[in-house]
């Protein structure tokens, strides 16, 4: 019995019947208690891009607009935003009551400071900065942007959650990009308790008086971000067994990520509610490097895409439930506007033996295939490990090497040959919301030298991503150009989609006004 | 003996450089970039390199070590890369829970191994001896996390009697303290009772056969008398020997322990740390451990004069 099954048979027997009473009381029933999806090391969501900073930031920071339940991009902090006839100027308006944790008003020139240093950073916004001309403060409550050319996706780079623009006070926002801020001074629902703050242990956060939320019902992450709890604790918990077990006693309310393993076992625990929160799936992704043999073939790289079977790969990351993923044989995120399978024919092919004659004519000589794999991360192991398993049956030389995370950052930036400390096939995961559109599809770039790692170099992708950016607000052109990427990158396959899994959230019964969203955050939850 | 103090703690020095320069390079070669740990998924090289150039990693390594030794010796032992944080304050924040479960553990393992070693020698050949020497194989077979999880398991869950995870400061009470102490404690030291268990009975046993021993008994000493005031004091050198070493046992089982009950210690911090790479939080870590670790043995080395006036330096 490995270590992985023994916790999951720990928590079972844990589960079965054993719901305590939880012992929320007095303080406890104003307090949240969350066992977050990783430590919080580092509080700055312009200067790392790690999830939980991101996650944090919500609570502290408020954005001028947001992304509702059905991606709409709707206003947050801004009253409204006003387009020019000729599309040349946008100008914001806030909206009154906003107010800095440190009881200094939000200012347009705060809006400002911070939109320039996340526009350093930000991928989307960094395609369309060239655009801009100037962004100036008219007044107190208002600012503007001139624009070259007129720059609809604008609206939602600003308002988009994978990497949302956070609204900081000018004296913080004009740090470098590149350098960790210092304080924590926002103007969201919640403020940070620095003196709490023991990372990998504890995070904790209070309930901001001043918030004035606004009027809307909450949608996603748009509408009235109203605190109804004084304290949100977040416990560090590295353990799922013991997450899970803690769940089950009542000792923390809410679990962000439950091991799917475990979820099982919780849905059968008393007084413990399991449910999808989050709108999107998680992505899996396998990654040739392309600069070096044998994968810098695409007639290889497809041989590979037609041994795949998604539901293989996700039933060995999510289980037997085939409620728990989907196939989404597509680059674009499954149930958006731009999903298609045009030119998919390769993967959907599933046969090994067939994969084996497409090798063989594709001329494969017995180059080492170098798959590193990082054990520290279950979800990718999984992944990993499934295409080390189809590699071995495709008979290609397979090195693989198990690594931690930490170390396979690292080596997946050499260009080198394998036998110099290069590398052939990684994976990652994404969240559905990072593939949605072509313009931050982080994987569909081909860009050469500038791409992703793995480095394809494919004009015709490029050409059709600017095309998009120029008529991607047109939706007709949108999903024809979509079409286009999609075939030529299954024509390319520098990567293979895997599809993707849902990761459902736990929370005790007493748990309320939890609602779906597209990043885990704590307003308008309470407790009774 | 005070100069045998002198030149043990003057000894350290020497040691504590060759730790110092021994993680600084072995961090160094080793794989892994906090800057690519940073940046995330989205960023560019150039993000990338950006990154390391303001966390100073693009400098030449004898620059870095140079700076760092400087540092050290003025009692600076550095900011961590991620969380900004002077690496002194994360260890001050972390160490207490450390201590607290080595302590406990110490404390719970001498006292129950040796009085089973004694006795299992004792009785040598029994069905005492038998259970006392396969509870020690089991103790040293059974990895400390199955251990955790089962105390959890019956005593947490099942009858709610300690709660699964956490810690509380000392200064927020005894009880609640030791409360989330206890299961800890018992998973940690299970392996350490099962290695001085036996050291313990193996060396009495060779005292037991000592002629002065015989003697003891010609005299009519009482039982009690001869086990643990001839015998075992006799047999103390070895024992407090292992229970020297095993304090590195310790503190390799605290990280896990730490993982299972959740408990906020240095080992969670090193781990953390080398997961990320944030190396200013494991050469402060590393270099803590080590001379704690120097301390121990110069405690023990001082102890065998106490327990053996035959000994001296």
């Amino acid at each position: 019995m490995d270590r992985r099954s023994f916790i999951g048979a720990t928590a079972g027997l844990a589960a079965s019947g054993l719901g305590a009473p939880a012992y929320s009381q007095g303080a406890a029933a104003r307090t949240l208690r969350v066992i977050p999806q990783a430590n919080l090391t580092s509080l700055d969501p312009i200067w790392t891009t790690a999830v939980v900073t991101r996650n944090n930031a919500f609570m502290i920071y408020d954005q001028l607009c947001a992304e509702n339940a059905k991606g709409e991009i709707k206003p947050q902090m801004a009253q409204g935003w006003e387009t020019s006839q000729d599309g040349l100027t946008l100008t914001f308006t806030l909206r009154d009551g906003l107010m800095f944790h440190d009881g200094e008003r939000v200012l347009a020139k705060d809006c400002v400071a911070s939109i320039n240093r996340w526009a350093k950073r930000d991928p989307f916004t960094q395609v369309l900065w060239p655009n801009v001309a100037m962004l100036e403060a008219l007044d107190d409550k208002r600012f503007r942007f001139r624009f070259h050319k007129p720059t609809p996706l604008l609206i939602m780079a600003l308002g988009q959650t994978q990497f949302p623009c956070f609204i900081m006070p000018e004296r913080i926002a004009s740090t470098d990009a590149f350098q960790q801020i210092r304080e924590t001074v926002g103007s969201g629902p919640f403020r940070f308790i620095r003196d709490e703050w023991n990372p990998g242990q504890r995070a904790v956060w209070a309930k901001n008086d001043r918030y004035v939320p606004r009027q809307e019902e909450v949608d996603g992450l748009a509408g009235g971000r109203t605190p109804k709890i004084d304290r949100v604790e977040w416990t560090i918990i590295t353990d799922p067994a013991t997450s899970s077990n803690a769940m089950v006693t009542g000792e923390q309310d809410y679990w962000e990520y439950p091991l799917h393993d475990l979820l099982p076992q919780l849905r059968r625990a008393r007084g413990v509610t399991v449910q999808q929160r989050l709108l999107d799936g998680t992505y899996g992704v396998c990654r040739f490097n392309t600069l070096q043999p044998p994968f810098n073939n695409p007639a290889i790289r497809r041989a590979v895409a037609m041994a795949v079977d998604q539901r293989d790969y996700l039933t060995a990351v999510a289980g037997n439930d085939p409620a728990s993923w989907g196939v989404c044989e597509g680059v674009f995120t499954c149930g958006t506007p731009l999903a298609n399978e045009q030119g998919s024919e390769a993967l959907k092919t599933h046969n090994i033996e067939r994969a084996k004659e497409a090798l063989r004519a594709a001329g494969y000589n017995g180059e080492k295939v170098v798959l590193i794999a990082p054990g520290d991360y279950p979800q990718i192991n999984a992944l990993s490990l499934m295409t080390a398993d189809i590699i071995r049956r495709l008979g290609m030389n397979l090195e693989l090497i198990a690594a931690d995370w930490g170390t396979l950052v690292q080596r997946r930036t050499s260009k080198e040959p394998v036998e110099r400390g290069g590398w052939s096939i990684i994976h990652t995961t994404s969240s559905g919301q990072s593939l949605a559109l072509p313009v931050y599809h982080l994987f569909l770039r081909a860009n050469g030298d500038n791409a992703w790692f793995g480095w394809p170099n494919v004009p015709e992708i490029e050409a059709l991503r600017a095309e998009w950016v120029e008529k991607g607000a047109d939706p007709a052109e949108s999903q024809r150009i979509a079409r286009l990427l999609n075939a030529k990158a299954m024509e390319q396959m520098y990567y293979i989609p895997l599809g993707f899994y849902w990761q459902p959230s736990a929370w005790r019964s007493n748990v309320t006004g939890v609602f779906r969203a597209p990043a885990t955050v704590f307003w308008n939850i309470g407790k009774s | 003996m005070f100069a045998y103090i002198v030149r043990r703690v003057l000894a350290t020095i020497p040691v504590m450089a060759f730790v110092a320069l021994f993680v600084f390079s072995l961090l160094y070669v080793a794989p892994g970039d906090p800057a690519a740990v940073i940046a995330g998924d989205q960023a560019t090289p150039d993000d990338v390199e950006r990154i390391r150039a303001s966390l100073g990693l693009d400098r030449p390594f004898l620059i870095r070590f140079g700076e760092w030794v400087w540092r050290i010796l003025q009692g600076d032992l550095g900011v961590s890369i991620f969380t900004n944080l002077p690496v002194s304050t994360m260890i001050q924040q972390r160490i207490e829970p450390t201590m607290s479960l080595m302590i406990i553990t110490l404390i719970l393992a001498v006292s129950v191994a040796i009085p089973m070693g004694v006795v299992a020698a004792w009785k040598q050949g029994t069905v005492i001896d038998r259970t006392v020497m396969g509870f020690a194989v089991l103790g040293f077979s059974v990895p400390v996390f199955v251990v955790g999880y089962v105390l959890a398991y019956i005593f947490a869950l099942e009858l709610d009697w300690v709660p699964v995870q956490g810690y509380t400061p000392i200064k927020q009470g005894l009880w609640p303290w030791f409360r989330n102490l206890i299961l800890p404690s018992i998973a940690l030291g299970t392996v350490y009772i099962a290695l001085i268990a036996r050291i313990t009975r193996a060396t009495m046993l060779e005292v037991l056969q000592q002629d002065y021993i015989r003697t003891a008994r010609a005299k009519g000493a009482g039982q009690r008398n001869i086990l643990f005031l001839h015998a075992l004091k006799n047999a103390a050198v070895p024992i407090v020997t292992v229970i020297g070493i095993g304090i590195a046992l310790l503190i390799g089982g605290a990280v896990v322990t730490e993982s299972v009950f959740a408990i906020p210690g240095l080992g969670r911090l090193t781990v953390d740390a080398i997961l990320r790479r944030d190396y200013p939080v494991i050469q402060g870590v590393v270099l803590l451990f080590s001379f704690v670790y120097v301390l121990v043995n110069l405690f023990i080395d001082l102890l065998y004069t106490i327990l053996d006036p035959r000994i001296r330096y």
